[in-house]
């Protein structure tokens, strides 16, 4: 038998007309991909743009600082400031642990039975209801069947409901995202659920659980029917710079809900006052991602497989 | 206990996936101080056999065990605490888990986790069980290093390592040679040979060499039953009472 003919090396590599349809297709598919990803930043670039050269006027440490003077149409917003960081913070210290504990709860120990189906389903549906819903039934069940009364610690209650099943959500993706290997080698030399938890699951899955915590920060400063049917107000007199102002049983002023009110409320505001208040509840919550992206990098640098 | 009395005992396992049933009630003692060889093709059954004996199967939803296990005579279905169960028996897995802890800490986690804490009385039994291992004289300069940036091989000596930290009586290893080289492979072997004047041994393996090297009796399981159970000498002679055992150490079976 003779061997097959062999293609000289110099032929191998000649531009076909295939490899020319090839290339092309190359460059427009690339071209099409890259022309999406633009188009994608454009809208989120002209936004940021058009906020900061309306609002530019208005912006200054006073702004921060100062409480809303002339009925509104002048001054700071101090009181919104500080009532969003009241509701964010104890709507997520009441929903953080809980949806945290559950989630382990779920990922750790439960069963794959009845139950754990019917907390899975409740958790995805409760995920899925619009914050109107929440509104109203925070109003239902703090307002008024609680007896909290039109307050900080109904509204934060609401947006704690509101948070909790993305929390329980991310959470449990990022326990699942530990090697089911460690924790068989775990139980293998005897270890307790629990001492593999503490020991390997939770140091391993930190950052991905607290990532998930802190995106819900975003959520609950921005949203505003939950808090508008429960503890938020038009206006609240406060003092100027007061890191106290509330109490929980007060009712407080928020930013989402304030942008709303001086922008369709009031007549006769300082142009920039809207959009500056719009400037400092994104800058809040860019500035809170940006903290999360930050901590998620440091831990993950600390990661150990 | 005198050396007649099994250590292991099972009678009459059986073990059900959901609805499907992969050991078909098997019956078989291991005797103290000896290397008991399981050789079998895959899905036959030998890594859950593996797992009701330490009884992580509980952990696999939807399983079904019926029959007895009995380790020194006690049915391991009625200990009062099945972590120490798990701490009589040392599992070897077939690919290395390193846990994403220093070297240190992974030797140290199960006598921790039982309850060790003074380092005076760690130290000691680390040293012992990565020198058990054939791993001590790599890593006795880096033992903060981390567990899961060891090579595969040493990965695999540190699991064995791990396996040995809460002084078994029994040691299971199964397929331990898949990801390491030869070399070590035999270093291992001879560990093995010393492990056993204090312990019992079951050593799941593919390698009928190495079966017939180090196991005193070997289990051929096929498809969730005993197809045969002898001397290894008669296992791996040219007379094996069935003839399926003379074809699959062979390599002639299906």
């Amino acid at each position: 038998m003779s061997p097959p003919p062999v293609t000289p090396v110099s032929a191998r590599f000649t531009r076909t007309p295939l490899v020319v349809r090839k290339e092309r297709q190359q460059a427009a598919v690339r071209l099409v991909l890259l022309a999406m990803a633009v188009l994608m930043v454009l809208p989120l670039l002209a936004i940021i743009s058009h906020l900061i050269i309306q609002a530019w006027p208005a912006l200054s440490w006073e702004f921060l600082v100062d409480v809303p003077r002339r009925g509104m149409t002048e001054g700071g917003i101090w009181p919104a400031l500080v009532g969003t960081v009241y509701l964010v913070v104890i709507s997520l210290a009441v929903s953080a642990p809980i949806g945290v504990l559950a989630a382990i709860y779920l990922n750790e120990y439960a069963r794959d039975n009845w139950f754990t189906r019917a907390i899975n389903l409740a958790v995805i549906s409760l995920a899925g209801v619009p914050s109107i819903v929440h509104a109203l039934f925070g109003l239902g069940a703090f307002v008024y069947a609680a007896r909290f009364g039109y307050s900080i610690l109904a509204a934060s209650l609401t947006l704690a409901i509101m948070t909790l099943p993305v929390i329980i959500a991310s959470t449990r993706e990022a326990l699942a995202a530990v090697p089911a290997a460690f924790r068989e080698a775990c139980w293998n030399v005897g270890a307790t659920r629990w001492q593999t938890i503490r020991a390997i699951v939770l140091p391993n899955s930190i950052s991905g659980i607290l990532t998930g915590v802190i995106l819900q920060v975003s959520r609950a400063a921005g949203e505003t029917a939950p808090i508008l049917f429960t503890g938020a107000v038009f206006f609240k007199a406060v003092q100027r710079g007061d890191l106290f102002p509330y109490r929980l049983t007060d009712q407080c002023m928020a930013l989402s809900m304030h942008l709303y009110t001086v922008s369709t409320q009031v007549p006769n505001v300082r142009e920039a006052i809207p959009w500056a208040t719009a400037v400092v509840l994104l800058g809040a919550v860019l500035a809170v991602n940006a903290a999360a992206i930050a901590l998620r990098v440091w831990l993950r640098n600390r990661k150990r497989w | 206990m005198d050396a007649s009395t099994p250590k292991i005992a099972v009678q009459d396992l059986s073990l059900a996936y959901g609805g499907t049933e992969v050991i078909h009630g098997i019956t078989f003692d291991v005797r103290p101080n000896e290397i008991l060889g399981i050789i079998g093709p895959a899905r036959s059954g030998k890594t859950s056999l593996l797992r009701c004996l330490n009884r992580t199967i509980d952990f696999v939803a939807g399983t079904r065990v019926t029959g007895e296990i009995r380790i020194d005579g006690a049915d391991i279905r009625a200990v009062r605490d099945v972590h120490a169960l798990r701490r009589t028996i040392g599992m070897v897995a077939p690919l290395p888990v390193g846990l994403p802890l220093s070297i240190y800490d992974n030797v140290a986690f199960a006598p921790r986790c039982a309850g060790l804490t003074r380092r005076a009385e760690l130290d000691p039994l680390v040293e012992r069980c990565l020198r058990q291992a054939a791993l001590w004289d790599e890593v006795k300069d880096r033992l903060d290093n981390l567990g899961t940036a060891l090579s595969g091989g040493q990965q695999q000596r540190l699991t064995i390592a791990r396996a040995l930290s809460h002084q078994p009586e029994i040691l299971c290893l199964d397929e331990f040679s898949i990801a390491i080289d030869p070399v070590t492979t035999m270093r291992i072997e001879d560990v093995l040979r010393e492990l056993r004047r204090e312990i019992t041994i079951i050593l799941v393996t593919n390698l009928t060499h190495q079966a017939r090297r180090l196991t005193d009796r070997t289990m051929f399981l096929w498809n969730g039953r005993i197809i045969e159970l002898d001397r290894s000498e008669v296992i791996f002679s040219d007379q094996p009472s069935r003839k399926e055992t003379l074809e699959y150490v062979n390599g002639i079976f299906g």
